[in-house]
């Protein structure tokens, strides 16, 4: 028994941790002997701790922020919203909808047909009870002549939306759309109260893990934990406190001396000292996000596949993760669909930095002495103007110019991102690859920032949408990633990763790469260990 | 004193005319920068069918003419208007993000101000000697680095290596005042290490300057002690200079510490201009710029009646 004594104090010393002990233990087969007082917690480790005070912080905060869901645009208000409402469907780690507020849902043969079943006895902040009118009132929000909201292009294909009681609302579609209820995971797509407008939105009144107690825009929210959240147990954390820190000197600054618990987008380029800090955790977790080239194809001499190929050939990937991410993400093959996503095309061979086999297809177009320029900012990534020039050098050894054409941060967006016939861009990726292709490649789709049309892709589109037979969808995805790759105008060099760091006081399950924050559902899905 | 009163009435009216036209240049301005509130907001997201949805809910659709009279009339009334872009009122907005500024200049100006004028009245003293060379490289070196690196300076030193103040001044009404003190520490001192060596030379200039006149030198004959002379004599005459440069130093802690905000993640009203400026939230560029531009009117006048007062020759003059 001296074994165990000595194990046991070596444990209460903290000397080694819990999952050690327990091992060690059971190792000498002595569990059973071991004082209660020792174990309990550990055989329920997999029930988290309750309390505390959460301190995060995260960037894309602004004074101009809005908790009203339409506007929603960057992680902090997203983030905050998060911890206030909830959607129909909950997109968990595994890329898969999984029910949130709908207990349930089921489609028609042909997938234009979408019912949700909603969870009773769920209540808003406000004390009333979730019906299927606030879930009509708040989809609504998002559709019509009127609305304003991102999410809106999305919901283009719902025509009408009927309910059935109180807890049965029918989605019908003009095409049909095996991934709907991803849609309804979309974090534009909240369910509030209905009736909600204009300063109500900021009351943050939702049917969320926490209660919004103070919301001061691009500075700070603060809530507490909400008792009558309907997943049972959750939320852990007695009260959350969210800043706004744009500078990430701050952010880092913050957690190393102990006035935050998590920051999101750790610095790259310094994350290695942060890992050296004893009681910091850094994570890196692979994403959808991802950095892109624009080309408008329909702009001369673009229109050329040839000269499409040249550009795409002579970026050197490898050198651009190295150097641009710090080797924290993976090469992008010039399609945008992520190793993350359920029907990523693995079989598609790797693009790679080929100087001779452009100057081939250059010359095949006729263009070698034409000078391209590519615009960029960083207000399209960070490291874009960065990894501009690194581009126009690469290309260099295969006698293609490339000129980069400095842009202003301010209004990249309106005025060079989409206007310009090359540029540089920003993607947070999307779920599915439907909705990934239907919002930049599709023709006519409202982002789509290359400009591209194919008819085989776009009938291609159409059909995977509405086929159910996982086998077929992924055969169609994948030619339709290999469509982009090869005809397409993205040049598409990287993905990045998730960079994020906290305390190792917290615990967490799996984190999920689907948004930043664990899907921005941290509140709800970290604790805090004994 | 009634002219002193005069002259006072004339600048307050001089200063709503500049005012008024501030408010005309700000709006031209925002006005011919690229883009809308509609566009920023939405951003990358935008779609010409959004924006123009959310264009007609501000009433960005009427031509800019009829927008400023609208504003105007409601600003000469009292309201502020609301914020574009979150539909808050720009007065809740503004007031406690301004008094968080005022709080952090006044901070800064407690501790810079003493400070610096009794370094500059040394400087004189010792003028030309290893203190003061120390002491004027040593400020000057102060106000060549950028704020910022300061801020990272001192966040190295006293907030990760010794542990001992906050990296993030976060303040909140619920603080006592001396807590608050303690959090803002950090920022007030690199505002200090900015602003301390221009008000420092100014003073030791004007006191040397000061110096050279004849009843300094009757003082000296007379056999008064140096730093009497310097503290009853040179510093009193040479006050009124100080005070002007030590009211531009003021303003610029109230108008020009959007960085150190930044870096120390504190709530004033740079932050909020510098964001509205990007989203083109017209009404509330409109309140903080003339915010800022109404500080430094009232400081600069403040400083010229200050200086009338100090000076007993501009006290009785009429002009």
């Amino acid at each position: 028994m001296s074994q165990l004594s000595h194990l046991t104090d070596l444990f209460k010393e903290n000397k080694i941790s819990r999952r050690q002990f327990i091992a060690q233990v059971s190792a000498l087969g002595l569990a059973a002997a071991v004082s209660p007082a020792l174990l309990p917690t550990d055989l329920l480790a997999a029930t988290p701790k309750m309390g505390g005070l959460f301190r995060q912080a995260m960037t894309g905060g602004a004074t101009s922020d809005s908790l009203d869901p339409a506007t929603l645009l960057a992680s902090f208000p997203i983030n905050v919203s998060c911890q206030l409402s909830n959607c129909l469907v909950e997109i968990d780690h595994k890329f898969q909808p999984v029910p949130e507020l709908a207990e349930s849902w089921e489609s028609s043969k042909t997938a234009d047909k979408w019912t949700f079943k909603l969870r009773k006895g769920v209540e808003f902040h406000n004390g009333k009870t979730l019906t299927a009118k606030d879930v009509v009132f708040s989809i609504n929000h998002h559709r019509g002549e009127e609305s304003k909201s991102a999410a809106k292009p999305f919901l283009k294909s719902i025509t009408d939306i009927k309910t059935d009681g109180d807890y049965e609302i029918t989605f019908e579609l003009a095409n049909g759309s095996a991934d709907f209820p991803f849609i309804m995971g979309d974090y534009h797509l909240r369910i509030y109260p209905e009736g909600t407008t204009g300063d109500d939105w900021e009351k943050g009144i939702g049917t969320g893990p926490f209660i919004l107690e103070s919301w001061e825009p691009g500075v700070r929210a603060m809530t507490k934990r909400n008792p009558n959240y309907f997943k049972p147990n959750k939320p852990y954390f007695a009260e959350v406190e969210t800043l706004a820190i744009t500078d990430v000197n701050a952010r880092s600054n913050g957690l190393k001396t102990g006035r935050l618990d998590a920051i999101d987008r750790a610095d790259v380029k310094t994350v290695h000292l942060l890992k050296r800090v004893p009681d910091i955790n850094v994570t890196a977790i692979n994403s959808t996000m991802h950095y892109s080239f624009p080309i408008l194809v329909d702009k001369q001499p673009y229109t050329d596949v040839d000269v499409r190929t040249a550009l795409k050939l002579v970026c050197d990937r490898e050198e651009m993760v190295k150097t641009i991410l710090n080797g924290y993400g993976d090469m992008g093959n010039d399609h945008p669909i992520s190793s993350v996503n359920r029907y990523h095309a693995s079989e598609l061979p790797q693009r790679t930095y080929d100087p001779d086999k452009a100057k081939f297809h250059m010359k095949k177009a006729g263009m070698l002495d034409h000078t391209f320029n590519l615009h960029a900012s960083d207000a399209a990534f960070s490291g874009a103007v960065d990894a501009a020039m690194l581009y126009q050098e690469t290309a260099k050894k295969a006698g293609i110019k490339i000129k980069v054409v400095r842009e202003p941060s301010d209004g990249y967006w309106n005025n060079v991102w989409t206007k310009k016939p090359w540029s540089a861009c920003y993607w947070s990726g999307r779920p599915t690859e439907d909705m990934m292709f239907s919002v930049a490649y599709a023709a006519g789709a409202p982002w789509n920032d290359t400009h591209w049309s194919n008819d085989k892709f776009n009938k291609l589109l159409k059909e995977a949408r509405a086929e159910l037979d996982q086998a077929k969808r992924r055969q169609m995805y994948v030619e339709m990633q290999s469509l982009v790759r090869d005809d397409g105008g993205a040049v598409i060099p990287m993905f990045n990763q998730i960079v994020e760091a906290h305390n190792n006081k917290l615990a967490h399950g799996p984190i999920s790469a689907h948004m930043e924050m664990d899907g921005h559902k941290n509140t709800e899905r970290w604790w805090y260990e004994g | 004193m009634k002219n002193v009163i005069l002259h006072i009435l004339k600048r307050i009216g001089a200063s709503v005319v500049t005012v008024f036209v501030i408010s005309l240049i700000i709006f031209i301005g925002v006005e011919l920068l690229p883009g809308d509130v509609a566009d920023t907001v939405l951003g990358q997201s935008a779609t010409p069918e959004t924006v123009e949805a959310f264009r007609k809910e501000l009433k960005l659709d009427l031509p800019p003419h009829i927008r400023y009279v609208a504003w105007l009339k409601n600003f000469v009334q009292g309201d502020f208007g609301n914020s574009l872009a979150n539909k808050r009122p720009v007065a809740e907005l503004i007031s406690w993000r301004f008094s968080n500024t005022l709080f952090l200049a006044a901070t800064t100006a407690l501790i810079a101000v003493p400070l610096a004028i009794l370094l500059g009245i040394l400087a004189a003293f010792y003028r030309n000697t290893l203190y003061d060379k120390v002491i004027s490289t040593t400020t000057l070196s102060f106000i060549s680095f950028p704020e910022f690196f300061v801020a990272y300076i001192l966040i190295a030193l006293f907030s990760v290596k010794m542990e001992l103040f906050p990296s993030i001044a976060m303040i909140d009404p619920h603080m006592g005042l001396g807590r608050k003190f303690y959090t803002i520490l950090l920022p007030a001192l690199t505002l200090t290490c900015v602003v301390t060596a221009h008000m420092m030379r100014q003073t030791r200039a004007a006191i040397i300057n000061v110096l050279a006149s004849a009843y300094i030198e009757m003082a000296e004959i007379k056999g008064i002690r140096r730093l009497r002379i310097i503290i009853h004599h040179a510093f009193p005459n040479s006050l009124s200079p100080v005070i002007n440069v030590v009211a531009v130093n003021l303003a610029y802690l109230v108008v020009g510490v959007v960085i150190v905000e930044v870096v120390f993640v504190y709530p004033g009203l740079g932050q909020l201009l510098v964001d509205s400026v990007a989203k083109r939230d017209l009404p509330v560029v409109q309140a903080s710029g003339l915010i800022f531009s109404i500080t430094y009117i009232g400081l600069n006048l403040l400083a010229d009646v200050l200086s009338m007062l100090s000076n007993p020759k501009l006290r009785q003059s009429q002009f």
